[in-house]
């Protein structure tokens, strides 16, 4: 059960980062410094819970600040590079992160152990749900309810004219521009938001692992973040969630028995899912193959 | 309306506009003709704030627009339609217009809410008027990349026209359009016209610059080389020269 339950706050956990990185690519970004706002997330609410004591929700939300202010410093020399000169920069962000708690040490003395992030050792002992008696599937209640109405925000955002002008950004930033659309002021908007978003998964992912390590905010998640919506689609969240569910759940967990080969799975499907469905799983074609066998009628953009 | 004054851009040792003065008055269209590389484009260009001009200015309604983005000059009520046709592709076509209701006036009586979200009663029906301005009404939900080449080129003129613009840059809108569509897009024209909009058309269809124009310049190398109306123009030695003289010209 334990088992069942960790997997689903993996997927939850995931989704969030997978939509911190479907909003930015909505403008055409592609940001490899969400592990990086991930990890400034979970450092900062496990540090605000261990060392200063907070309550757990005062925590997240300082980590989301925390996490966003950084998104919104990163946006601005963000904007002057794109395409693969961007995800190098941000790259480097999520390095410079990671190497920034690599080198953190501030431990202090309580109940005679030592608690804090200890720099190489990691950062372990974020005991908040099990010091405050909370059960494994009210974490997973507590945990999901942020996906959900993260989720539901992003859908309902996705369906007015912002989602459009993200993108129609996406799509032509010199068209937008003449369009009377403040490039900026997206571009800067869309990197904070997912910075927010990819701040508030660390925060949960740090007190539900209860054990930090620079070691999981590589490239690797970074990858992870933007391999979600694309590989999902961008037609609307959900792709996301179906894409975590697939690579956590079937190809992560699910192949366990393959070892270290499951990574050689994940490269071959992502160049099979980009030949065959070139716009992610979860397209117009799949969602009309969806409505029509729902017998949903679709409802376009002027509803 | 629009005031050009000595301006030029220089690309290396390209000069693709040369010293430029011109005047473009309220409510007329003004034609822009010229052969190819004559500068037209650059020069829609720098009004609408993409390209940053080497020197001289630009006067719209009495101020300078120097240092303005492209969206800033659009508030301002100056809006474009390009001449390669640069649509949202992945937005429907009504999503497409929604994006584009951004006018000044919108600013000012919305709140800033209201304005993204952009569900208000008014703004959606600007945007049926501004369908069936373009005879796009049946094809609202369609993906703008889906459709044909006469209806993109409609969409992007009612992009354009949907931040009720006082000046608009029409960057050749009747490229690879047959008569007929010709012959609409002249309809269309005259109607903005009707409504107030001034109109600088930069072209290569003469049987529309021809037709629809109130007063004609004529670009080479950058230059202006002759001003006046459609009937001057046709008459004029130089333009004469510049169009047919020259053999690596089209």
């Amino acid at each position: 059960m334990d088992y069942y339950l960790n997997l689903i706050n993996t997927i939850g956990i995931h989704t969030l980062l997978g939509l911190s990185a479907y909003l930015l690519i909505l403008t055409g970004q592609v940001s490899m410094a969400q592990a990086g706002f991930f990890g400034v997330g979970a450092y900062t609410a496990a540090i605000l819970t261990v060392i200063f004591q907070w309550s757990i929700l005062s925590a997240i939300g300082a980590a989301m600040l925390v996490a966003g202010g950084l998104a919104f410093l990163v946006g601005f020399p963000a904007l002057r590079v794109r395409g693969l000169m961007l995800v190098v920069a941000t790259i480097a962000f999520s390095e410079f992160a990671r190497m920034f708690f690599y080198n953190l040490r501030w431990q202090v003395v309580r109940d005679g152990t030592e608690i804090g992030p200890n720099g190489t050792m990691g950062f372990a002992e974020i005991r908040y749900f099990n010091n405050n008696g909370w059960l494994n599937w009210e974490v997973t209640i507590f945990l999901w309810t942020f996906v959900v109405v993260v989720m539901a925000i992003i859908w309902w955002s996705d369906r007015t004219r912002v989602g459009a002008v993200l993108r129609a950004v996406g799509e032509d930033e010199l068209a937008a521009d003449s369009t009377g659309i403040n490039v900026t002021v997206v571009k800067v908007a869309a990197m904070t938001a997912g910075g927010v978003v990819a701040g508030l998964a660390g925060s949960l992912y740090a007190h539900q692992v209860t054990d930090l390590d620079h070691h999981t905010f590589t490239v690797l998640l970074a990858t992870f973040a933007i391999a979600y919506p694309i590989l999902g689609g961008l037609t609307n969240v959900f792709g996301t969630l179906v894409a975590v569910v697939f690579i956590q759940g079937l190809l992560v967990e699910g192949l366990r028995f393959l070892g270290d080969w499951r990574m050689l799975l994940f490269g071959a499907l992502i160049i099979v899912a980009m030949n065959f469905k070139p716009m992610g799983l979860f397209d117009n074609q799949t969602i009309r193959i969806l409505q029509n066998a729902l017998g949903i009628k679709r409802r376009g953009g002027s509803t | 309306m629009l005031e050009v004054k000595t301006l030029s851009k220089h690309f290396g040792g390209v000069r693709a506009v040369d010293g430029l003065d011109l005047r473009v008055e309220r409510g007329e269209i003004f034609g822009l003709i010229g052969p190819n590389g004559s500068g037209k484009s650059t020069l829609v260009n720098i009004i609408c704030g993409v390209l940053q001009p080497t020197s001289g200015d630009i006067l719209f309604e009495g101020r300078s627009l120097d240092g303005r983005a492209p969206s800033a000059r659009l508030r301002t009520g100056i809006a474009r339609t390009f001449q390669n046709i640069r649509l949202f592709g992945g937005l429907t076509v009504w999503q497409n217009l929604w994006v584009a209701g951004n006018s000044t006036e919108d600013i000012k009586s919305q709140s800033i809410v209201s304005r993204w979200i952009g569900t208000s009663t008014r703004l959606k029906k600007e945007i049926e008027v501004m369908l069936e301005f373009s005879d796009l009404a049946d094809k609202a939900d369609v993906l703008a990349s889906n459709l044909a080449f006469g209806e993109q080129r409609r969409l992007e003129l009612a992009r354009a026209i949907a931040a009720k613009p006082r000046l608009l840059l029409l960057d050749e809108p009747a490229a690879g359009m047959n008569q007929a569509e010709v012959g609409e897009l002249e309809k269309r024209l005259r109607s903005l016209r009707k409504q107030g909009m001034t109109i600088v058309l930069v072209e290569h269809v003469m049987q529309l610059v021809m037709g629809v124009t109130d007063r004609i310049a004529v670009l080479n190398f950058g230059s202006k080389i002759a001003e006046g109306t459609p009937e001057n123009i046709q008459q004029d030695k130089a333009v004469q020269t510049a169009y047919l003289g020259q053999s690596d010209e089209s």
